[in-house]
């Protein structure tokens, strides 16, 4: 009451001298203010919460009759046909793993190197810019990937990087399934390709902030006792943070996991399963984005919502084993 | 020993230089995909893309109306966003800065900073569409504002930490209630940290396409009335990139050069803003 009281006197110094029935008045408004404020924010919160219940709940309602329908058949059938009515998710989740292994090991390598290059190597006056324009690189919409990746990089894959894989790799026998059939430019590489250069400022920003933590101290013995920059990122930057660079990858699997447009453009949308990566493919993103607006209610929706629903499920286990990776290590640079 | 020093020198040769191959690789794709932007885009810029809508095939058309569905549903998904992120990052920061249940928020925050934005479209689709059945702009715009959500709350929250603990105190001292304390003392030091990342959540909205598809769903038509289906630049761009008229796909390399340059535009600035605070402490 005291506290109010002097506060009230803050906000308008009349409020002080006048009456006390007004005086009374002004401190029950600011009470009212100060309780409403403080409920208006633990209400925010709480939507923040209700937001990720209500995804999961809302898509779970509405995959509910495909799960139903088809039981555990849902996930493991490749059949995909609204004609008939016959829906898996087989082919759809299988692309969407394909694309995204092929994504990870192209673009956590070349992101790795990209902070080690800029917590190691690069002069100091290069260090903000190549930094920004690499996050840059993260910032660029989705769409645009896409667009690019379809009038650029889907025919540079089909004249150079395909007929050469078929020519090459395809004829190695044991892998050479992996590479077999024509060079049509879409397919599960291309995208997988895409992909990789999406989600390589994601590898470089976190790995570049946990590359910072580790203390100087550490890499100065490492250095005074003869070790090359290369052991010291080997031995000393990498054991260090290993926890911090997992969950960094997590995160960018996560979003490999869930990226729609640019895979939409390139990966030539076919549901079905093949064992050559040159093939066409979907990926469970894709295969939402290109036939919800269009599918007629009943199995087919449901069906697509079972996908995002199965979409919802893998990336959040997958974003918080990241989350908890990385909230690990910042536990550990507080101490 | 002697044997062992020229091998060691020469790995880490080998893997300095791929450092720089790798650094070199990254930049040459943001190179790439600009300079495509730039070189198919950049002639398309008229003032009939500011003035005309978008037409079927065959007709000049512009981009008008997509313009104008991307401004209003951006700013229906800010004007959701905004004060709820802000709102949800004080509680975090202040209020229940070691509360049990903000850990949980927290954490679920961060999961939906990235989640996938289609799971959200589908979301929206089952919470906004089927109800009243049909495609809305305002569906559009709550789509958008899910999306960035989350942003807004990461960056309040993390600005709010930043304010020293003896400002609140020395107001409080003063007997100033907790809610005064926040919005007069902490907001006024922190400002230009919430701009950035409202500027940020923009940006991340500008961009968006995949929860648009099925819940906006797209019109050919002017429209400035969010309780139909609306248009917006990223639709667009997936609408006319697979067009197989010149002119349209013209219209979609024009369309994603204005969407990137306002995303980098946006982003850059929030950077800056970001950057002369860290100036001033």
């Amino acid at each position: 009451m005291e506290r109010a009281m002097t506060a009230s006197a803050i906000e308008n110094p009349q409020a002080a001298h006048s009456l006390p029935m007004d005086r009374a008045r002004a401190l029950g408004r600011l009470k009212l203010a100060d309780g409403g404020f403080r409920v208006m924010t633990v209400v925010s919160a709480l939507v923040v919460l209700a937001l990720l219940l209500g995804v999961a709940i809302s898509l779970f309602i509405g995959a509910w009759p495909a799960f139903q329908h088809f039981g555990l058949e849902f996930f493991v059938s490749d059949a995909w046909s609204p004609p008939k009515e016959r829906f898996g998710a087989a082919a759809a989740i299988y692309g969407t793993l394909v694309t995204s292994i092929i994504a990870m090991l192209i673009g956590v390598p070349v992101g790795l190197g990209i902070a080690v290059f800029l917590t190691e190597l690069c002069p100091p006056l290069l260090r903000r810019p190549i930094g920004v324009a690499i996050e840059l690189l993260a910032g660029i919409p989705s769409i645009i990937y896409g667009i690019w990746g379809v009038y650029y990089f889907k025919p540079f894959m089909q004249a150079y990087v395909q007929p050469f894989l078929i020519g090459t790799l395809g004829e190695v026998p044991g892998v050479g399934y992996l590479f077999a059939g024509p060079p049509l430019g879409y397919g599960v590489l291309t995208a997988g390709l895409v992909l990789a250069v999406m989600i390589l400022p994601f590898v470089t920003a976190i790995s570049r902030d946990v590359f910072d933590t580790v203390p100087a101290f550490l890499k100065e013995a490492a250095y005074g006792v003869g070790a090359t920059k290369f052991e010291v990122v080997g031995n000393i930057v990498i054991p260090y943070t290993r926890v911090g660079v997992i969950g960094g990858i997590m995160l960018a699997l996560g979003r490999a996991l869930g990226e729609t447009m640019a895979v939409t453009f390139v990966i030539g949308n076919a549901t079905k399963i093949s064992a050559s990566i040159l093939s066409q493919g979907t990926t469970i993103s894709a295969m939402i984005a290109n036939q919800f607006a269009d599918a007629d209610p009943g199995l087919f929706t449901a069906s697509l919502l079972a996908l995002g629903f199965i979409l919802f499920i893998i990336t959040f286990i997958v974003l918080a084993l990241a989350r908890w990776m990385l909230a690990a290590l910042q536990v550990k640079a507080g101490i | 020993m002697a044997d062992l020093y020229p091998g060691r020198k020469r790995r880490n040769i080998v893997w300095t230089w791929l450092a720089y191959a790798a650094t070199a690789f990254g930049l040459s794709w943001l190179v790439l995909i600009l300079g495509a932007l730039f070189w198919n885009g950049f002639g398309g810029l008229s003032l009939d893309v500011f003035t005309k809508m978008t037409a079927p095939p065959g007709v000049a058309g512009g981009l008008l109306n997509s313009i104008v569905g991307s401004l209003i549903q951006t700013a229906i998904g800010l004007a959701i966003a905004a004060p709820l992120g802000i709102l949800a990052g004080t509680y975090l920061a202040e209020y229940g800065r070691y509360a049990r249940i903000a850990y949980v928020i927290r954490f679920i925050n961060d999961i939906l900073l990235s989640a996938p934005s289609i799971v959200v479209g589908l979301f929206i689709y089952q919470f906004c569409v089927v109800p009243f059945g049909h495609f809305s702009g305002y569906a559009g715009g709550i789509a958008l504002a899910v999306i960035a959500t989350p942003i807004i709350v990461r960056t309040t929250e993390d600005m709010l930490n930043l304010v020293p603990n003896t400002l609140r105190e020395a107001a409080s001292a003063l007997g100033m209630p907790r809610s005064l304390v926040i919005r007069h003392v902490a907001y006024r030091a922190v400002r230009s940290g919430i701009m950035t990342g409202i500027l940020l959540a923009i940006a991340r909205m500008t961009g968006e396409t995949a929860p648009l598809i099925f819940t906006a769903l797209g019109n050919s038509l002017f429209v400035v009335d969010p309780r139909g289906p609306m248009s917006s630049l990223p639709l667009i761009i997936y609408e006319f990139a697979r067009s197989p008229y010149p002119e349209q796909q013209k219209l979609a390399w024009t369309g994603a050069l204005i969407v990137t340059l306002a995303v980098l535009t946006l982003s850059i600035t929030a950077r800056v803003l970001s950057a002369s605070r860290g100036a001033d402490k």
